[in-house]
């Protein structure tokens, strides 16, 4: 049973919690985040929309209006300071007839009222000059220059990496199971569940018998931070706060083929319903154009499915915004679970059980651009609880990253000369090199997802049909495990079943065919001598 | 970063390339450069160890990876291809005399060749689960019907235990006996069309054999399980292809193998400034299996996907020795330009460019147009009544051409009609094209000519 001690602890490994991670790394306190997922931003995150809102959205004198705000403005110095990918590529909210542009001058009036900058009511011609391929039926809109885009991901594992190079330390599938509160301080107890594949699962129904190896964790820290998303009103519930109670909003969401980059410029909104800002036109950072998200209350927690009939809400909704879309440009969709609570507005503050237990719980939107401005909210409130945060003299503000597809021929020639492994292009739809995907595990990857979620590899239009197999290879090489141990996104979710009964033992496949492919899965893995390794541990 | 001039530069070392570089090389092609992605050469076949290949061209059965070792063998006599594998094509871009191929790999880094003639041979890729937009999760275990077969006769591990294929084309056929034979259970091959888009011969020797149930005009509405496959519901649809969900029915499993359609990989191609197809989703070519643009060729699944690589390699070697033509007229060309430029007199000059073409000015310039054969030299092909795609798409007036016909929808006892030829067939179904030789006897006076698929009269 290993036992850890921290000033802060971080509940939670999405945006939210990240953004709290690296902030506190700026001072001499000792901070961990727990994550029971296997990887960072697999809950919540993962799925958002990735877009920098204005703030002309939120009820002005709400917690959500003014760190969208505040958030808003701490994006662009942040994403040069952590280089991950940040456009400032505005927005517009479109009206659809003449008897909506009233509502229009009110978002224009609530905007200025929340201290959102520049945003202006614009009429047909107007909108039809900035965002030609618009429905030319729109009545009007109004154009919020501030508005942004980021890939959510992207911005956690910046956020997190940053944190971690500043001493933070990050604990992963490590799921918290109960906290007790004594002599000042809290004791938390959490699980950590390791697989381990059995080899070679005879029958169909022993497949995938991946034996959980479950290990017990206690962390004893002086503060905690509620940053657990969807599973915020469970975490308070561990120190007898009943005031959170979650009930998740699923949004589906549908992503395009890249050469559609350029369609719309701006994040194009509707107006927007009672429960969400609309179904969305977003131009990612990438190039892709992205559709949605619906919104839909449920009581599931773990329903991640997208649906026929999502597809048709957001497709037939979109093609009254701009009627050339076409459902053939599709290459992926994926869903996600909204944290919305049974709050008005964020839940940022101390517990009332327990004033070092510190929320920042449903933190729906705009609560992705909220994160870094929440960050420092929360550090306010632990200085007020007691905590106190005296500036590292060595805090390093900078992190850094690889794209090669960002990089001139030159900058590539040059790096690939240092390094060959950039050299090596395994995804060819994203345009990512071995040596990002070695990066990307070095970084914290342990997944096919992992990876994809920080390289990109497997997103593209062929959706990971031609890298699969590679990466699984250079996992299988970094992470020194047999391929057949490599998940998708952790527990439960092997890529192989074992290895075929005609491939034989030791040179695998690639004996019994005469094929010799240095770039295959069985990489430098050398299946002999970690059998070796266990027999002696 | 470096740049090399060569020749020809062919993007694929598939049965494509292979076929191509061989061709040209015959044809006296000077410096050939073969590239391709992947370790070894042989593009799919390699992973395609089942027997079937060749029967018409070698007139044996081979499988995959002997089909290609019979070119790779043949690469040997040919020192003035070079071969550069484990390289990425990353850009082609034209200009005023050449094209310029960006490529990567671990030993060169970047290098740009300058290429008087490219080859496009990269083939195809497979449609994947998003592009369908199947509703539902999701979990490990989903593969394309080609990364499977990878994953098993590559890489020699087993995708999953228990499958459903969707897809009844010919690799999805194929997975269903390769998993069978390996000890996964094919609960089902699902076919969401009312006919099996394979070949015949498949369905008898892969499904039929060993009792795996297809399911005609069905589909997979929704897929389970959270972190791994755990099962598919399957439903009937309606002529519009609209899912019965009232009569839906699940089916465990812990993979979901999908063989819905292959997508010429034109990415490229579209850098390139290259007019594509929209019947076939590959580039426009004439009887040279030239595109749109003059020095550039394709051949192979870029231009149309294939039901056998017989018909690759037939088509490959026409673009193979096409494309040493063009580079051989080319050279011609400027020799003769060089010397006209030589000349001391101006009106000398002008006589000599008046015989050989060539535009005056840009000195040892090139204008390939006009070393191409005149606009009226060529008959457009239209796709009539239930035709859906006919390469090429632009014939020679001069010599005879294969077409290759792929029809839109089954139908029995019909007629063929291209220009002056008609051909009686029992059957016809958009699985299996029609292959036509048309020569110019059958060619109309008009610039068109529509070929149709009518329903026989006897």
């Amino acid at each position: 049973m290993a036992h850890k001690e921290t000033d802060v602890l971080i509940i939670g490994g999405g945006v939210t919690g990240t953004a709290i991670a690296r902030e506190l790394s700026k001072y001499a306190v000792s901070v961990m985040l727990i994550e029971k997922e296997v990887d960072l931003a697999f809950g919540t995150s993962k799925a958002n929309s990735g877009i920098v809102h204005s703030g002309v959205h939120d009820r002005p004198g709400t917690l959500k209006a003014r760190l969208c705000v505040e958030g808003n403005r701490l994006y662009p110095q942040m994403a040069q300071e952590l280089d991950f990918l940040y456009k400032n590529n505005g927005a517009v909210v479109v009206a659809r007839q003449e008897d909506e542009i009233p509502a229009l001058k009110r978002l224009v009036d609530q905007g200025r009222q929340n201290g959102v900058t520049g945003v202006r009511l614009i009429g047909h011609d107007d909108l039809l000059t900035l965002e030609p391929h618009l429905s030319p039926e729109l009545a009007g809109a109004i154009e919020i220059p501030s508005g942004g885009i980021v890939i959510p991901f992207d911005l956690v594992y910046a956020l997190a990496e940053n944190a971690v190079a500043n001493g933070a330390e990050i604990m992963l599938g490590t799921a918290v199971t109960a906290i007790t509160e004594e002599d000042g301080a809290f004791t938390v107890q959490a699980t950590k569940v390791a697989t381990v594949a059995t080899q070679a699962a005879q029958t169909a129904s022993a497949a995938y018998a991946s034996q959980a190896v479950q290990k017990t964790v206690t962390v004893r820290s002086k503060y905690i931070i509620n940053a657990a998303g969807l599973h915020a009103g469970k975490v308070a519930g561990m120190i007898g706060d009943d005031s959170i109670s979650i009930r998740p909003r699923k949004g589906e969401e549908y992503l395009l083929d890249r050469r559609l980059a350029g369609f719309v410029k701006r994040t194009i909104f509707p107006l927007p319903t009672p429960v969400s800002k609309g179904i969305l036109i977003i131009p990612t950072v990438e190039g892709n154009i992205m559709l949605g998200p619906t919104a839909h209350s449920t009581d599931s927690f773990d329903d991640f499915s997208t649906t026929a009939t999502g597809w048709r809400e957001v497709f037939d909704y979109v093609r009254q915004l701009a009627p050339e879309l076409k459902a053939s440009d599709l290459i992926t969709s994926f869903a996600g679970l909204r944290a919305a609570s049974n709050h008005d507005d964020f839940i940022i503050g101390p517990s009332a059980v327990s004033p070092r237990f510190i929320h920042a719980a449903g933190m729906e939107s705009p609560g992705l651009t909220a994160a870094p401005a929440a960050a420092r909210l929360i550090c306010d409130h632990l200085k007020e609880a007691g905590l106190r945060l005296l500036p590292k003299s060595n805090f390093i503000p900078v992190r850094k990253v690889v794209r090669i597809r960002d990089l001139s021929a030159a900058e590539q020639a040059q790096l690939m000369q240092q390094d060959a492994a950039y050299s090596k292009i395994v995804c060819r739809c994203e345009y990512v090199s071995e040596g990002e995907i070695r990066d990307a595990i070095r970084r914290g990857a342990t997944t096919l997802d992992g990876v994809k979620l920080r390289t990109r590899s497997g997103m593209g239009r062929c959706q990971g049909g031609f890298c699969t197999p590679k990466i699984i290879g250079i996992l299988s090489r970094e992470l020194g495990v047999p391929p057949e141990q490599i998940t998708k996104r952790g527990p439960g979710s092997p890529l192989l079943a074992g290895r075929l009964r005609s491939a034989g033992s030791g040179g695998g496949a690639h004996g019994a065919h005469g094929v010799s492919d240095a770039s295959g899965m069985h990489g430098e893995y050398d299946a002999a001598a970690a059998e070796e390794d266990g027999a002696d541990a | 970063m470096h740049e090399v001039n060569v020749d020809l530069l062919i993007v694929g070392a598939g049965p494509a390339g292979l076929a191509a570089a061989i061709a040209a090389a015959e044809a006296g092609t000077g410096e050939i450069v073969l590239i391709d992605r992947l370790a070894e050469l042989g593009g799919i076949l390699q992973q395609c160890i089942h027997n079937g290949f060749g029967l018409r061209f070698f007139k044996e059965e081979l499988t995959g990876p002997e089909y290609a070792q019979r070119f790779m063998d043949k690469l040997a006599d040919f020192p003035q291809i070079t071969i550069k594998t484990e390289t990425m094509v990353v850009d082609i871009a034209r200009d005023q005399r050449t094209n310029r191929v960006t490529t990567v790999n671990a030993r060169d880094g970047l290098v740009i060749y300058n290429a008087s003639a490219v080859i496009l041979a990269m083939g195809c890729r497979e449609r994947p689960r998003g592009a369908i937009n199947t509703p539902g999760t999701r979990p490990a275990g989903i593969y394309t019907a080609g990364s499977a077969q990878r994953l098993m006769n590559v890489e020699g591990f087993l995708p999953g235990r228990r499958a459903v294929i969707l897809g009844s084309g010919d690799i999805g056929l194929i997975m269903a006996r390769r998993l069978t034979l390996e000890g996964i259970k094919v609960e089902a091959v699902i076919e969401l069309m009312p006919y099996s888009s394979g070949l015949t011969r498949n369905i008898v020797q892969c499904l039929d054999d060993f009792g795996i149930p297809l399911y005609l005009g069905h589909t997979v509405t929704e897929i389970i399980g959270r972190d791994r496959v755990e099962g598919v519901v399957v439903a009937p649809v309606d002529s519009n292809r609209v899912p019965d969900l009232k009569r839906a029915f699940r089916v465990d499993c812990d993979t979901l193998v999908l063989s819905v359609g292959l997508i010429p990989e034109n990415e490229l191609s579209l850098q390139a400034g290259i007019e594509l197809d929209q019947a076939t989703g590959g580039p426009t070519v004439d009887s040279d299996y030239q595109t749109n643009v003059p020095g550039i060729f394709a051949c192979g699944n870029v231009v149309h996907v294939h039901d056998l690589v017989d018909d690759v390699t037939e088509e490959s070697i026409v673009a193979g020795r096409s494309a040493a033509a063009f580079v051989r007229n080319l050279r011609a060309q400027r020799t003769q330009h060089a010397q006209c430029a030589q000349s001391e007199q101006r009106v000398q000059r002008e006589q000599c460019e008046q015989r050989g073409g060539g535009d005056s000015g840009d000195s040892g310039g090139s204008d390939v147009s006009s070393i191409q054969p005149a606009k009226d030299a060529f008959i457009t092909i239209k796709a009539g009544r239930n035709v859906r795609s006919v390469v090429p798409q632009r014939l020679r007036r001069d010599r005879p051409s294969v077409l290759y016909i792929r029809v839109a929808n089954p139908e029995q006892d019909v007629v063929i009609g291209a220009g002056g030829l008609r051909r009686k067939l029992r059957h016809v179904t958009p699985g299996e094209t029609v292959r036509l030789t048309m020569a110019p006897e059958y060619f109309p006076e008009e610039s068109q000519l529509t070929v149709t698929v009518e329903k026989s009269e006897a």
